[in-house]
């Protein structure tokens, strides 16, 4: 491999590669995936001067740590966290220059749940299907990073962006979901819509990247048949048997057989990626767009 | 052979089944989220037979959306710029019946030799050597896909022919396994847990990423299994 490309020193709890994932395919039962926080990954491309494109990675909970075989720029987004470069405080949210051979280590979130690093040149694992996203449904695209792999790097385009500094939204300590209903809120109780819109929630450690489950009270039904199977969408509120809701994020099967009784916002999803487990969550109707 | 599937005068019965009645006649739009339309229909054939339509409007060019997701009685329409208009409009849609020739099907060469021939044999109330001629007889289209990568719903036996999932899941079903559930047959992409009941093998590659297009079977696709060394 040539020295376009970075060692794993410390995979973290579970770091993978993510872009704009794979829209597209979901006919043929392929998970669009990308990354969990869109506008932080964009970010931390543009802060290293990639394509909004390029991959990234995307850590959880306790960052990761790498060492490049060049010289290059990374930027740290997303979760806040401490970032040091061969023990060295370095800039969370701006471009930081690595030494080629520098130990490069992101820390774990103060806040937040997921971060992102860009390295110029973007992760060049191979694509599939067009993305370099890791789908843990599906397991399409590279596998998540382990101690000891090399990935590598692709070619930095034009000049590094100097100067971009990242306003940081913190994590709200309460997640509100705006939802518009439906299309199976008439499988539910009259009570149980009103139970979703106007109580509290807490978002569950079982959350993952196909979904956030939640903690709370129980949606009744009230059709007690089955749903044959049906499509789904990013941000759909589907309700499992034991009637907690769980919103679809980016790994989300295509198909489904519970029933959706709201879909959530798409502006809404990059702070679902960052709740972390318990905070409270509140679902509010909102009017379709 | 005596009479039905098996002497394969009757290819398509889920063809013959179509409802002829006029186009968008209960069809049922319903929004989800801003982007999206659930299209509920009466059947799946009707279901098959919209999805069919949608994929020729789209490649016309008549219809800008990112996703056409076919299901049991559904059809996705997700990524749509103006989801209410097209619900407005869509009963007033003339859908072609499926085209009922099927010269162009993907043929599955298969080895029945499943460990649920049996139980299957006993469920239909046929010969266990029978199984693989009245499976074999039959004409498949893909209804829609899920589940994993390249898993296709594939519909065409007749419905006495529905059987149930198995009551205890096995842990791992191996790739290549030809199964049965409901009224769908569908060929297992790679090893992974399931409750189908499982009547053959093929060598077939259901699902290739580094191959164009990486699925065999992609919804609408016609399919015809082969009993391998008995053709």
């Amino acid at each position: 491999m040539s020295d376009r490309a970075f060692a794993v020193v410390r995979a973290g709890a579970l770091t993978t590669v993510q872009d704009q994932g794979r829209p597209g395919h979901a006919h043929l039962g392929v998970p669009r995936s990308g990354a969990l926080d869109a506008p932080a990954a964009a970010l931390a491309n543009r802060l290293v001067a990639n394509p909004v494109e390029a991959a990234v990675l995307e850590t959880t909970v306790n960052g990761c740590a790498l060492r490049p075989r060049s010289t290059v720029v990374v930027a740290v987004t997303g979760a806040p966290c401490p970032v040091t470069v061969d023990g060295r405080p370095a800039a969370w949210g701006a471009p930081v220059p690595v030494p080629a051979g520098a130990l490069l280590n992101v820390g774990s979130a103060r806040a937040g749940l997921r971060s992102y690093v860009a390295v110029s040149g973007g992760v060049a694992v191979d694509p599939v299907l067009g993305s370099r996203s890791t789908d843990l449904l599906s397991g399409l695209g590279p596998p998540p990073l382990t101690d000891g792999a090399v990935l590598p790097l692709g070619n930095p385009g034009a000049e590094h962006a100097r100067v971009d500094v990242a306003a940081h939204r913190a994590p709200p300590a309460e997640l509100v979901l705006r939802v518009t209903l439906g299309p199976r809120d008439d499988w539910f109780t009259e009570s149980a819509v009103r139970t979703l819109t106007t109580r509290a929630y807490r978002v569950s450690a079982a959350s993952n990247r196909i979904g956030l489950r939640t903690e709370g009270p129980s949606l009744e039904r009230a059709v007690s048949g089955e749903l044959p199977s049906e499509g789904m969408v990013l941000g759909a509120v589907q309700v499992p048997p034991d009637g907690r809701p769980v919103v679809f994020l980016a790994d989300h099967p295509t198909t489904g057989g519970y029933p959706v009784i709201a879909v959530v916002r798409a502006t809404d999803l990059p702070a679902a990626a960052q709740a972390v487990p318990g905070t409270p969550v509140r679902f509010v109707a909102v009017r379709r767009r | 052979m005596r009479t039905g599937p098996d002497d394969g005068t009757d290819p398509v019965p889920a063809i013959a089944c179509t409802d002829p009645a006029p186009a968008g006649v209960g069809m049922k739009a319903l929004p989800v989220g801003d982007r999206a339309l659930l299209v509920e229909v009466s059947s799946g054939e009707a279901a098959q037979a919209l999805h069919a339509e949608l994929v020729r409007r789209r490649a016309e060019g008549s219809l800008s959306v990112r996703e056409i997701v076919p299901a049991a009685r559904t059809v996705l329409l997700d990524g749509l710029d103006d989801p209410a208009r097209l619900a407005e409009r869509l009963p007033g849609w003339e859908i072609p019946p499926l085209d009922a020739r099927a010269d162009d099907a993907v043929e599955i060469p298969v080895r029945y030799d499943g460990p649920d021939l049996t139980a299957v044999a006993a469920l239909w109330g046929v010969a266990v050597r029978e199984v693989p001629e009245i499976h074999a007889a039959a004409e498949f289209r893909v209804a829609f896909c899920g589940f994993a990568p390249g898993f296709g719903y594939l519909t065409g036996l007749p419905a006495r022919y529905d059987v149930p999932r198995r009551a205890t899941p096995r842990t791992a079903v191996p790739a290549g396994s030809v199964a049965l559930a409901g009224p769908y047959t569908g060929v297992y992409p790679r090893s992974s847990p399931g409750g189908w009941q499982l009547i053959g093998t093929t060598d077939a590659v259901l699902w290739d990423h580094a191959r164009v297009p990486a699925a065999l079977l992609a919804p609408g696709a016609r399919v015809r299994f082969v009993a391998a060394g008995c053709s």
